[in-house]
This record gives C-alpha cells, structure tokens and sequence, in this order.
C-alpha cells in the first residue's frame, strides 16, 4: 500500500514543521521583533502551540474514524509529546523568563491564582503520559493500563482550556475557540461510545501500539 | 490648590536612571530652549533611537517642563504606540495602533456638564489652549502587571474644573470616552460602551491629575487615546479615560466601566497597591516594558510611587476595602 509507504516521510514533514513555531519564535527574538512585551508574547504563542498540539493529538481518534485512515494513528503520539514540548517551554518561559525563578513568587501562584492552578495540572497531568510515550512503557504497562493511564489527556486539555479562559480580562473570543474544538472532540468520543454500545461493538478503543512498518 | 516645591516632588525611586545618562539627558534637554523647534529636535532624537515608523500624528505641541515629571528614561515611542488597551478598536493590544486610523480627531467638541456653574461645549483647540502645555513625564502601571514612563503633554485637569466653576453638590467626575461604531469598526461588544471612569472631586483636583493631548512633544496618537485624555499615574492605567467628549460634574459615585464588567476586580479607586492583589494575579511586581527579554520584573511601589503627593488623600480610609 502506497500510502502506508509514505507515512515515514510524512512523519518526518510533520516532526519538522511542528518545530518551525519555535525556529519562528527564535527568529524573532533573535531580529527583536516580540513586541513591546517579549516576554509576554513567547508565553502566548508557546500556550497556544502547546493547545494546538494537545488539540490535535486529540483529534487523531475522530478523522481516523470519520475519515477510515487507520494510518493516522502514528502521529498521535508526536503531536502528543510536541504539546507536551510547548507546554513545558510555555511553564518555563513564565517561570524563568517571566519570574526568573524566584520560587517565592512563583509557588504561591500556582495554589493562590485558579488559572496558574489549572495550567499547572494540564502541564502536570501531561507529565506521565510523555514519560510512558515509548512503545516500551506500553508494552511494560499493559495495553489496558496504558490506555486508561492517557486518558488523563482529556482531563489535561480541559484544564489547559479552563486556564486559558480563567486569566483573559474580558475577550473570551479565543478560549471560546479552543473550548468549543476541545467540546467537538471529547463529544465525538461520548457519541462513539453510546453509538458503540447501542450497535453492540465492544468499545471504541483504538489500537495502543502503533503497528510497526 | 498649594503648589508643591520641587525637591518635596523629587520621588525617592529604586531605580533612578544612572548618573550619567541622567546628566546627559538633562543636558540636551537643558541646552535647548523649550520651543516648538526644540520639541521637534528632541523627536528627531528619538526618532533616530528607533527606525521604525510609527503611527503619530506629527504635530508639534509647544511646551514648559514640569517638576512633577518622573527622571527615569522614557520607553520608547515604538513602544508607547503599539502596545496599547483602546478596545474600542480591538482587544488585542497591537489592534489599536493598527485599527485607530479611522478615528477623526477633528472637529471635536467636548461638553462639560452636570453639577457647575458654566456648563459649556469647548472646542479641542480652544480648551488645548486653557493652560500652558507641560511635559509630564509620569509612570503608567497597567492593571494587567506591566509599566511604562510615558511623556504626555498636558496640564493640570484642575485648570478646567476652575473654568467650568462645579457647584457644591459637585462630588465626583465622570469622563466619557466616544462611542462611534463608523469610526470604531472593531469595537465588537466586549465593554459596555461608551467607556465611563470617574474620580473623586478632590483626586480630579490634584495637582499630578493631567488632561493630556500629546506625547514625546507631538499632539496625541489616535491609539493613545487623542485628541484628549486624562493620565491619573497612581491609579491603573484603565482609570485614565481616552478620547473623552463629556466631562460630567456629578453628585453620586459614577459607574464605571470595568467596574460594571467586574466589579469585585476593578474597584472604583484602582489605586496601584502592590499589596492588594488582583482577585486573578499579583499586584506585587511589574514587568517594565522595553527591559528587553531577560529584564526582571520590578517591585511595585504603593500608588506606583507618588504616595508622597497622594497618600494624604486616602488617610483613614481602607485600602483593602477600597480598592
């Protein structure tokens, strides 16, 4: 099959492309074209590639049902682990750049501000499903086991889309935009699941290891 | 209202410009004379500092300097004009200086109204001409946790409430900022327009409370709120009106607009007060815009450091309470 053929090509397109958000993020930085509030606008842009990366991975599941392209399934786990990269670059650019690792003032946001507090549990909750992305983790874990460890990616991106809502002044334009993504994704899999039930099909679970080529 | 002598207005400041740039900068202001040509040799100045273009109106304001203006280094004018809060023309803060091209700063009239003796419609130009212009150089905190030294051109909000003569009942001010939707394409329904602040009569008074129409020597840019605005520099940014055309005289505490939006967020005092925090973030410290990308951010001062000219305005009062 031509097209399964393609797929390592195409993950290696996909691999290099989803760094480009940060060579474009560096470029800038490198020209001193961040802005007024530099950074103020890499926190920005690495929390929405981390929310548009954590999205896709989470769309895999739904375009490979709809779309019947079981194939799809080898780019979950790298959109997966590229939000999980710009989630960390985002906690870190508020700790480092933002806060210059000053503990005392940092820590206490993260119990005392709702929407640090949300943000940190989605990155938090992003952290045991990157360490166990290796097929040896899913083999050691079990599939059963691994599966329901990473649905702790559903309660993740709820929280990533809670602080993004929770720190805007007034405009709710864009979280609104990524909640009601996030709500088409996780209601697909609701729908699937009571549509499963119904026909008799056991579950919806798709397949944990990636077929290797 | 007593003038205050200029080392009593002399902040202490942490972080006073170094020596030398302090006595260069002195120098080159102090060796020209404070005329409109003068002006104008200063904005070439700045102007070479930041190739940039930037929106602004290139009108050249004559103007004195004032012992009230801050001595740290101003931010850039680069800055200043591209990373603003005007919602009006968009909420993301590089919108305004993109979308506010459509507003017409000319005619504009705006109407004193309300509880005093000469209600009246001045004319920009006229009321541009009530009181000699002044350079303020004052720091502008933002409520979202970031700063700025900006150098308005203005005078003192009271020489206008002397004109208009406000009665005894006169307790509060209120500034409208215009509503325009033909001008302001971009305004979407985010705030409940028109905007609204006020102030207590005795803050409106205050000798640091500045009607402004223009900045680094030239008339106002649209996006920092031309042809009129008020700067309150103890207060949040938001507390200081933009593009005003009514100024009301009123008897009750007016309502105002962010403290419609949230009113356990944005009190109707919003003074900078690192020690009362935002009920999402900390007041505690601010990020100085144009520190450049490894700057660390900066401790807040109580009423963003002009306690000493303001503080008495507030004695016995609760902060915490009212905030």
């Amino acid at each position: 099959m031509s097209r399964s053929r393609l797929i390592p090509i195409v993950k290696v397109v996909v691999f290099i492309a989803a760094l480009l958000p940060l060579v474009w993020l560096v470029w800038k930085a490198l020209h001193e074209d961040l802005g007024a509030n530099p950074v103020e606008f890499i926190t920005h842009a690495t929390g929405d590639w981390a929310l548009t990366f954590l999205l896709s991975s989470l769309a895999i599941t739904p375009l490979r049902k709809i779309a019947k392209f079981s194939e799809l399934i080898r780019f979950r786990r790298m959109l997966g682990l590229y939000g999980f990269f710009y989630a960390s670059l985002h906690l870190l650019t508020f700790v480092g750049l933002d806060h210059h690792f000053a503990w005392a003032e940092v820590l206490p946001d993260v119990y005392k501000r709702p929407f640090v507090t949300a943000g940190f549990t989605a990155w938090l909750l992003m952290v045991p499903l990157a360490l166990t992305s290796t097929t040896w983790s899913i083999r050691k874990l079990g599939g059963k086991n691994w599966q329901r460890l990473h649905r702790l990616v559903y309660f993740s991106a709820i929280a990533a889309v809670v602080h993004y809502w929770w720190l805007v002044k007034k405009d709710i334009t864009d979280p609104l935009i990524y909640a009601v993504i996030l709500g088409v994704l996780l209601g697909f899999r609701i729908a699937a699941k009571f549509v499963g039930r119904r026909s008799g099909s056991v579950g919806s679970s798709s397949p944990v290891v990636a077929p290797r080529p | 209202m007593v003038i205050k002598k200029q080392d009593e207005i002399n902040l202490p400041y942490s972080e006073v410009t170094p020596k030398k740039v302090f006595f260069d900068r002195r120098k080159f202001l102090g060796g020209m004379a404070l005329t409109g040509a003068a002006a104008f040799a200063g904005f070439e100045a700045f102007k070479m500092a930041q190739p940039e273009e930037v929106a602004h109106a290139n009108t050249k304001l004559s103007f004195g300097k004032s012992a009230y203006s801050d001595t740290e280094k101003p931010t850039l004018l680069k800055d200043i004009t591209s990373y603003n809060n005007y919602y009006e023309f968009g909420t993301d803060k590089d919108e305004p200086a993109r979308y506010a091209g459509t507003l017409k700063t000319r005619p504009w009239t705006v109407a004193i109204e309300g509880e005093v003796k000469k209600p009246q419609t001045m004319d920009i130009d006229s009321l541009m001409k009530l009181a000699p212009l002044e350079e303020r150089i004052y720091r502008h905190r933002c409520v979202e946790g970031w700063s700025m030294v900006i150098p308005w051109i203005g005078f003192p909000l009271s020489a206008l409430i002397d004109r208009a003569q406000p009665t005894s009942k006169a307790r509060y001010v209120q500034f409208i900022t215009l509503f325009d939707r033909q001008q302001m394409p971009h305004a979407g329904n985010v705030l409940d327009w028109p905007y609204s602040e006020g102030l207590r009569m005795d803050e409106a008074m205050h000798p640091l409370t500045i009607l402004v129409f223009g900045l680094y020597g030239e008339v106002l840019p649209n996006q920092n709120g031309a042809p009129v605005r008020v700067h309150v520099p103890w207060k949040y940014g938001f507390k200081s009106a933009k593009s005003i055309v009514k100024i009301r005289f009123v008897e009750q505490q007016p309502e105002t607009t962010w403290n419609i939006m949230a009113p356990n967020e944005y009190g109707f005092y919003s003074n900078v007060n690192p020690e009362v925090d935002h009920p999402r973030w900390s007041q505690a410290s601010e990020r100085v815009i144009g520190a450049g990308l490894f700057s660390a951010r900066k401790p807040t001062q109580l009423f963003n450091g002009y306690g000493k000219l303001v503080a008495n305005l507030y004695s016995g009062m609760d902060l915490r309470k009212n905030y």
